[in-house]
Parts: C-alpha cells; sequence; structure tokens
C-alpha cells in the first residue's frame, strides 16, 4: 500500500495551494517583518536602517515593559482561568449532567460564538457607573456598597477583562476538554470503579491522567490566544484608563498605525513572538513527559 | 450516549440521591444565569426609550416594545452594511480554508514522501505567531498593488490565517483512522484520490465541520485584521462597525445601541441554534464511532 501513498503528483497538487497562500502571506511576511526591527521609518517616508536602536529602545521605553507585564499578567490569569472553567465544566457535563448534557452545552458555548465587539460593549454597560448605574452597580449600591467606576480604575478594569474573557471562553475550553473526556474508553472507566475508585478518586486517578493530551493542547492553544489578546480590550477599554490595560498587541498597532513607526512597532510585535514561542515550549515541556509517558 | 456515561437506567433511584443532586442543580441554574442573563438585559433594554435608561432601575421591563431603536440602528447606523460586509469577507474565505486546508492536511498526514514532518512543523508554527507580526508587510504590499479599498485584503488574510490550525486539527483527525481503513482501500484498488475522496474525507466529516465553525468563529469575531485593512467606512465589518457605534452615538444613547448589539447576538444566535445541533451531532457520533 506504500505505493499507493507515495504519489508524488498527488502529493504537490493537494499541498501546494495550502503552501503557496501560507508562504506568501504569512512566512514572508514574517522574515520581511524581522527586518523591518532593524529599520526606522514607513512606508510612506521611506526607510532607513539603524541596527539594534530599536531593540534597544525596547527595553528602556517604560510603556512597552507595562505592556509586556500586562499580557504576561493577562495571559497567565486567564489561561488558569478558562482551562480550569472549563475542565471543571466538562467534568460537570460528564458527571453530573451525564447525557442530559447537550442544551446546558449548547447554552453555555453560546457567548463563544458571539462578535467579541458586542460582548464587549454589552459589558462596559454593565459594569458602568455613569451616566446611570449599570445592573452591577445597581447589585452593589441595593447591597450597601459603593458606586465603583470599575473601567475607570486600573486595578478594577483589569479584573473586568478577566471576568468578561472567562464569560466568552470557558464554553470553548469545556466543549474541547469534553470532547477529550468522552474518548476515554468506557472499560477502563468501569475497571477502576469495580476496583473501587468512584468520584474524585476517580477523576483524579483515571480521568485526569488520560485527559492530559486534551489539557496540553488546550493550555498551548490558550497561552497563544490570551498572549494575543486585542479585540475584547480594545472594545472594553481601549487600552485605559491611561494605559494600565494595554497588552503588547495593542501597543504595537498604536506604535505602527497611529504614530507610522513601522520599524519599532514590529520589534513589538517581534517581542510578542517570542513570547508565545517561549510559552509555548515552556508548557510542551513541562508537560510532555505526562503525556508521552 | 457518551463513551463515559455510568449506567443511568438502573432501578428507580432512592429520594436520598434525588435530594442529593439539587445543590448541583442550583449551581448548574447559577451558572446558565450567568451567561443568559446579560442578553435578555441587552434585549431588554433594546426597546427602552432615553428616560427609561436614566431613571427606571435595570431589572424593569421596557414600558412600549417599538422598534424604533433597530430602526435608528440600521438606517443611521448602517448595521445592514456591515452584516452584509462581514458575510462578503469571511464566507469566501471559509470556503478556501476548508478545501486547501483537508486537501493539505491529507498530503501531510497520509501521503507518504521525505520531509513531510518538516512541512507539518512549517505549518504548526503559524499558529503561534501573531498577526501582529505579518501586519506591515501585508498592509504595506496590499497598498502597492492598489486593492485597499476593496474586501481582497481580508479574504486573502484569512485565507492564509486560518490554514496553520485547519490543517493541523484536520491532520489529528486523520490521523485516527486506523490504517486498516487505508490498507483494505488500497486492496480494493482505490487510487490515491479516491481514497481521499471516498474515505477520508468521510470518515473526517465531523472534524471538518467543527473546524468550519471555530474557523467561522475566528474570522467573523476578527477585529484586528479588518480594523488594519478596511480603510473605507462603508467596507467596515460588523465588528468594526460596531466599534465605531458607541462614537456615532455618543456614549449616553443607550436604545440605539442596544438594538446594534441586540441584533448581532441574536442573529448570531439564530445562526448558532441551526448550527448546533449538528456540531453536538458530530462530536458525540465521533465519540460513538470506535
Amino acid at each position: 500500500m506504500e505505493s499507493v501513498f507515495r504519489n508524488r503528483g498527488a502529493t504537490l497538487l493537494m499541498l501546494t495551494p495550502a503552501l503557496l497562500v501560507y508562504t506568501i502571506v504569512m512566512l514572508i511576511p514574517i522574515v520581511w517583518s524581522v527586518t523591518y526591527t532593524f529599520q526606522s521609518g514607513n512606508a510612506v517616508t521611506g526607510f532607513e536602517f539603524v541596527g539594534f536602536d530599536n531593540w534597544i529602545k525596547f527595553f528602556g521605553d517604560e510603556t512597552a515593559i507595562d505592556a509586556l507585564w500586562f499580557t504576561l499578567r493577562y495571559a497567565i490569569v486567564m489561561t488558569t482561568l478558562q482551562v480550569a472553567a472549563g475542565y471543571g465544566l466538562a467534568l460537570l457535563y460528564i458527571f453530573f449532567l451525564r447525557n442530559r448534557s447537550s442544551l446546558v452545552r449548547a447554552t453555555i458555548f453560546f457567548p463563544v460564538i458571539l462578535p467579541t465587539v458586542a460582548v464587549a460593549l454589552m459589558f462596559t454597560r454593565m459594569f458602568e457607573a455613569a451616566p446611570t448605574a449599570g445592573p452591577v452597580n445597581a447589585i452593589i449600591m441595593w447591597l450597601g456598597g459603593d458606586l465603583t467606576d470599575f473601567l475607570g480604575d486600573p486595578g478594577y478594569s483589569f479584573w473586568v477583562i478577566i471576568i468578561m474573557d472567562v464569560w466568552r471562553s470557558m464554553g470553548f475550553y469545556a466543549v474541547l476538554l469534553y470532547a477529550g473526556l468522552v474518548e476515554i474508553p468506557q472499560d477502563i472507566m468501569e475497571s477502576a470503579r469495580i476496583d473501587g475508585a468512584s468520584g474524585w478518586k476517580l477523576v483524579r486517578k483515571i480521568v485526569f491522567p488520560l485527559s492530559l493530551p486534551i489539557l496540553l493542547s488546550s493550555l498551548i492553544f490558550s497561552i497563544n490566544g490570551t498572549l494575543k489578546v486585542f479585540d475584547s480590550i480594545v472594545a472594553l477599554t481601549n487600552g485605559g484608563p491611561g494605559s494600565a490595560t494595554t497588552p503588547l498587541t495593542l501597543y504595537m498597532f498604536r506604535t505602527s498605525f497611529a504614530y507610522g513607526q513601522y520599524g519599532y512597532g514590529s520589534t513589538v510585535a517581534f517581542m510578542l513572538t517570542l513570547l508565545c514561542l517561549v510559552a509555548t515550549i515552556f508548557v510542551f515541556r513541562s508537560m510532555r513527559k505526562d503525556v508521552t509517558r | 450516549m457518551t463513551a463515559i456515561d455510568t449506567p443511568s437506567r438502573r432501578s428507580r433511584k432512592p429520594l436520598s440521591v434525588t435530594l442529593r443532586r439539587i445543590p448541583g442543580w442550583i449551581g448548574v441554574g447559577l451558572i446558565l444565569l450567568t451567561v443568559l442573563y446579560p442578553m435578555f438585559w441587552i434585549l431588554m433594554g433594546s426597546f427602552k426609550t432615553q428616560p427609561e435608561f436614566l431613571s427606571e432601575p435595570f431589572w424593569a421591563l421596557p414600558q412600549h416594545w417599538n422598534l424604533d431603536n433597530y430602526v435608528s440602528a440600521f438606517v443611521d447606523g448602517g448595521l445592514g452594511t456591515y452584516i452584509k460586509n462581514s458575510v462578503i469577507a469571511v464566507f469566501p474565505s471559509l470556503g478556501l480554508i476548508l478545501v486547501l486546508g483537508t486537501a493539505a492536511a491529507y498530503a501531510l498526514q497520509i501521503l507518504v514522501w521525505k520531509g513531510r514532518s518538516l512541512v507539518l512543523v512549517l505549518f504548526l508554527a503559524g499558529i503561534m505567531i501573531p498577526t501582529q507580526m505579518i501586519l506591515l508587510p501585508l498592509f504595506t504590499v496590499y497598498f502597492k498593488i492598489g486593492i485597499t479599498s476593496t474586501m481582497w485584503p481580508l479574504i486573502i488574510t484569512y485565507t492564509a490565517i486560518g490554514m496553520p490550525l485547519t490543517v493541523f486539527m484536520i491532520a489529528t483527525f486523520m490521523r485516527a483512522i486506523p490504517s486498516e481503513v487505508f490498507e483494505a482501500a488500497t486492496l480494493d484498488g482505490a487510487n490515491v484520490y479516491r481514497i481521499f475522496w471516498s474515505i477520508t474525507v468521510p470518515l473526517v466529516k465531523n472534524a471538518i465541520f467543527t473546524v468550519a465553525l471555530v474557523q467561522f468563529f475566528f474570522l467573523w469575531n476578527d477585529l484586528l485584521i479588518a480594523l488594519t485593512f478596511v480603510t473605507k467606512s462603508d467596507l467596515r465589518t460588523i465588528q468594526v462597525g460596531l466599534l465605531n457605534f458607541t462614537g456615532q452615538y455618543g456614549a449616553v444613547d443607550y436604545g440605539p445601541l442596544f438594538a446594534g448589539i441586540s441584533v448581532t447576538v441574536f442573529g448570531t444566535l439564530a445562526l448558532y441554534v441551526f448550527l448546533n445541533k449538528k456540531v453536538m451531532a458530530g462530536m458525540t457520533s465521533g465519540a460513538v464511532k470506535g
């Protein structure tokens, strides 16, 4: 059967279109973008070679360092919360709701497909303080608390973003992990039960180890997604108040398109890419030994 | 029926078991409430007048069920144009992603040739690359060849960006097909294209559908690429359009804003109710097939 699948013509025919689009629109621009990091200027004014100036500038740029810290903080908190929430929901679907879970799964999945901007506008109104108190403030005041300007306070606005993005994404991770959990063979579960494992013990000893591969995918997927956060923050806080909730992605967008600094913008983008690479390798290596056994 | 289900049809459960499950059901109810209530609140708000927003408590229902806010969102807000633009940008991209991605996954996972693992890694690397990394060179090129006032920059970029995840996911599903299936097909005399079209694609059909849905959310929810490459206001996609909605109406004109959010939220819901059954059916049948 080897000979059937060792078909050069078929390989070229089926691979070339995808590879061509991918190479021209992604790979070449990536390399091109790296060359921008050694230049200053933009498409209109022309470029000038500046060596490592952009790189040096990045580490002395307070706003950039703040954006870097924000990105890391957001990625760590979000990855932890959304994968944990997703796993919790997946276990709930499997062990509590069992075959009645489909409507619950569908409902909790729904926010995933909502346009981010619509969700962000919705949450802006939910957490609003002025001109009128939104539901969250109304409830806090009803309980005897004070009117809080959640989106105007750097400490609170971070958590509003987190709450919104967990709300948005938990259904996705729940279904992803659920899909992994239902693959666990019935006979393994049965024999574990016969051996006396049940409840948490069953989850810890059988379900969790067997779901490590799908957890690894979820973590890598999540950390990459959260490091690249853009839409929800632009629409919810637009990086504010001040630059308190500005991630690297938004900082790159501003430097490039608002200030026309392509070289520096590319440098910020490159730092972000490096961060994604390091994070992925870190997650992969710390979990691979468990997964491959 | 899922593979992991405990025998659910035992003899009638004792009352104590039913009672013990009540806290669980309350928990499920609370989770559903936090998911559904914000949308219900927006829907109710879309019928309210400005004075109602400012003077009535948030849980109050609208006094009149009129559609003025919706008319305003479509007529003054241009909501219809935004939705049309999103459809024009997303669906061609989605079609290209699926056709090119599935074929490439087959070439990389099933076909045998030197260097295929290297190319697969090359595709995989794309999952990690932030879109920001390719924006500036693409912007320069699109600008130079003069297509920035069309939808082409979006379609081209979306197609390329969807490729890595699509190839990776579909290749993963193809890896799960037992090799006996291919052996049997080869012995029956099927050629490489026949095996792709009549055996592999039907076997990963559910996976392709799932991938299509995931890609659809990504593209439909994209703000960054649309914000970068859409230079004309009448080419705005729904996300960019909504983002400008607040600016357009000011921070205080609630009604049309809530109507705009409602249209996108409940429009998506209508689509979801239709698609959801297939997705869930695909996932459960995929779990049973083994």
